[in-house]
């Protein structure tokens, strides 16, 4: 299409990422004239942000386009995936504005980045085109390298920051070879002609192998899949501890959202290479994950391994290939959302100024000195470990039933021996809170804020509701997988 | 006369590359690269790429290479750490893989010479005036995306430069 007539462009399809663009910038634009003890109140200003983009998501559910010249899609899988950031990153800034005040981490720059890498992961979700889904990624990739070393100064968050950057410069490199690969292949970017010149064909080059193999090597350390998960514990470890929840739920769930998307609408006709692809890195994942958590002793670093397991029990959903395992990846990012952003919101207060207390062995005594904290981590750490009646055990048992579905059982096998490995490390946690006596003189935290409580209230209860009521979120995720 | 302008650019450009890869100190390879990128502008000058050649030569052999430059001044390549003996052991990974890309590359070439290549062709998707209208219909929302892309390098850049106090 060659006129340039602005009128037929579908702006509702984008109205999200353009309020949070232009709440970005005007957060950005007030940080002159706010004092720096004041600047991690305008946190709240980026709430609402937040929340009139998630009014701008919600009026268009149901609506389907594909506009821009063909460059995004206008659905309920967007919109599904949207929200879920969306939520994500509310929750993540209101824990924020406690931990940027009590660290004197003045600048609200902080949040300005958030809202734009937001950007990034609704346009990954919304993409219709390997360009777009490229410019996705980097402004998201932008964006969390610098919060990553938003400790400024500090050797361990200055670490982490560079070591993100540089394995994310070159994994950005195999992506675009891979898109660039597609493109000699097929002659096109979008992801429905791809679809289409792929399924005209019966033999496949070899480098269209090669291209779809490298594009999945840059999601797969995007999402932190085995054997690209190798940055992980020391990005983790180093980053600020909302940033470490970004970076293990909503980073993760861009990638494997952009992912599904493509399993599902570029490559179905050749999906059988693609299955067994995500055979092995799902049990490579899972089976590293787990086992690799088992002995850490930072809380920080065993939260990295395990959100790597998480990664690889979602490889099932997308493994089983088919719309059971769809709904079961979506919903299991919901589930995956609640109990792990309230974890980290709980390791937050408990890590003290300056993340002083983030070692295992911190948490000896914790369960009866704060007894709110004791239990709300409690269940989080439950339902990590995917026992029932929380959610991450509905969560485990859809993707792994998907998979059955499949006939993928031996996957099912490894996947079911995984998860029981995960349970002792997270009840080693409950065993250090409930079952030891701390030792020594110990800091009291600090007061919750207002905020914080909120979101660890909120994280409990969606915990809770999807582990004993799954269904309604299940309809909505059955209607978000309608490409 | 085309010919030979082909070939003399294209020995340029792979004798310039082998420079930048096999020379020891790092400003000689840095200026040895900007040679590469030179050459390779002509030939795409030849093909009609007239665009192409220009951000050729503006973006890769002017602003890319100064940032170049730049690092190569601040990390002081004469350091121990980047002595040759260090980069050896690398050279052992590099070369096999260098090895499978040209494969991949020859493999890729009689597919891309069955296609469409007559210069005439690429001339007019190379064109400003191409790019141009492509850039503002088709490519309307990357192009304006990525103002978001530079925003968040530029916001980035700052936040991280600021003095900690």
């Amino acid at each position: 299409m060659n006129s340039l007539d602005f009128q037929m462009l579908n702006y509702s399809a984008l109205s999200p990422e353009i309020i949070l663009s232009v709440a970005g910038i005007l957060l950005m634009l007030l940080i002159p004239f706010v004092k720096r003890e004041k600047q991690a109140k305008l946190g709240y200003l980026s709430l609402v942000g937040i929340a009139a983009a998630m009014v701008a998501v919600i009026a268009q559910w149901g609506q389907s386009d594909l506009t821009f010249f063909d460059m995004v899609f206008q659905d309920n899988f967007a919109n599904f995936a949207k929200l879920l950031f969306l939520f994500a990153v509310a929750a993540i800034i209101a824990t924020s504005i406690q931990y940027l005040e009590r660290d004197s981490l003045y600048k609200a720059e902080y949040f300005s980045l958030l809202l734009f890498a937001t950007v990034g992961m609704c346009l990954m979700a919304a993409s219709a085109d390997l360009i777009m889904t490229f410019l996705g990624i980097e402004i998201l990739s932008i964006a969390t390298y610098v919060l990553a070393g938003y400790r400024l100064g500090e050797q361990k968050s200055t670490e982490s920051a560079v070591k993100y950057f540089l394995l994310g410069a070159f994994s950005t490199g195999f992506l675009l070879y891979g898109i660039a690969f597609i493109y000699g292949a097929t002659g096109s970017t979008k992801y429905l002609e791809i679809a289409q010149s792929l399924g005209n064909q019966t033999e496949y080059p070899v480098y269209l192998l090669i291209g779809l193999g490298l594009i999945f090597v840059g999601f797969g350390f995007k999402a932190a899949l085995a054997p690209f998960h190798v940055w992980t514990p020391d990005v983790y470890e180093g980053a600020p501890i909302p940033i470490t929840a970004h970076l293990a739920v909503a980073s993760k769930a861009a990638a494997l959202i952009a992912l599904l998307r493509i399993l599902f609408q570029v490559v179905p006709s050749i999906s059988s290479g693609w299955v067994e692809l995500l055979w092995i890195s799902a049990v490579l994942t899972m089976l590293v994950g787990n086992i690799a958590a088992l002995t850490q002793s930072n809380i920080k670093r065993m939260l990295a391994y395990s959100s790597i397991a998480h990664a690889g029990y979602l490889l099932v959903g997308l493994a089983a290939n088919n719309d059971f395992g769809a709904q079961g990846v979506l919903f299991y990012l919901l589930a995956y959302a609640f109990m792990n952003l309230g974890a980290f919101a709980i390791i937050q207060i408990i890590g003290r100024q300056n993340e002083e207390t983030v070692e295992i062995k911190d948490y000896a005594g914790v369960g009866f000195q704060h007894p709110f904290l004791g239990l709300a981590l409690s269940v989080f750490l439950v339902s990590l470990a995917g026992i029932p009646l929380t959610a991450g055990f509905t969560g485990k048992l859809f993707l792994f039933s998907a998979a059955v579905q499949s006939g993928m059982y031996w996957l099912v096998v490894i996947a079911v021996i995984a998860s029981a490995i995960g349970i002792y490390y997270y009840l080693r946690v409950l065993i250090y809170m409930y079952m030891r006596d701390a030792e020594g003189e110990i800091k009291p935290v600090d007061r919750l804020s207002m905020a914080t409580r909120i979101v660890i209230v909120v994280m409990v209860l969606g915990t809770i509701y999807l582990g004993i009521l799954p269904g309604s979120i299940l309809k909505l995720a059955s209607e978000a997988i309608n490409f | 006369m085309e010919q030979l302008v082909f070939y003399l650019f294209a020995t340029i450009a792979v004798v310039a590359g082998l420079v930048v890869v096999l020379q020891r100190k790092a400003i000689y390879s840095a200026l040895a690269l900007i040679v590469c990128f030179g050459s390779i502008a002509v030939l795409f000058y030849q093909l009609g790429a007239f665009f192409i050649a220009a951000i050729q030569v503006i973006v890769y052999a002017g602003a890319i290479m100064v940032m170049f430059l730049f690092v190569v001044m601040l990390i002081d390549p004469e350091s121990e750490f980047f002595s040759f003996n260090r980069i050896r052991r690398v050279s052992v990974l590099a070369l096999p893989m260098s090895a499978v890309l040209a494969l991949i590359l020859l493999w890729a070439m009689p597919v891309l010479r069955e296609s469409d290549t007559n210069s005439q062709s690429l001339a007019q998707k190379g064109s400003i005036e191409v790019i141009a209208r492509s850039l503002f219909s088709d490519y309307l929302l990357p192009f304006e995306v990525t103002s978001i892309l530079i925003l968040v390098a530029v916001l980035g850049a700052m936040v991280l430069a600021k003095k900690v106090d």
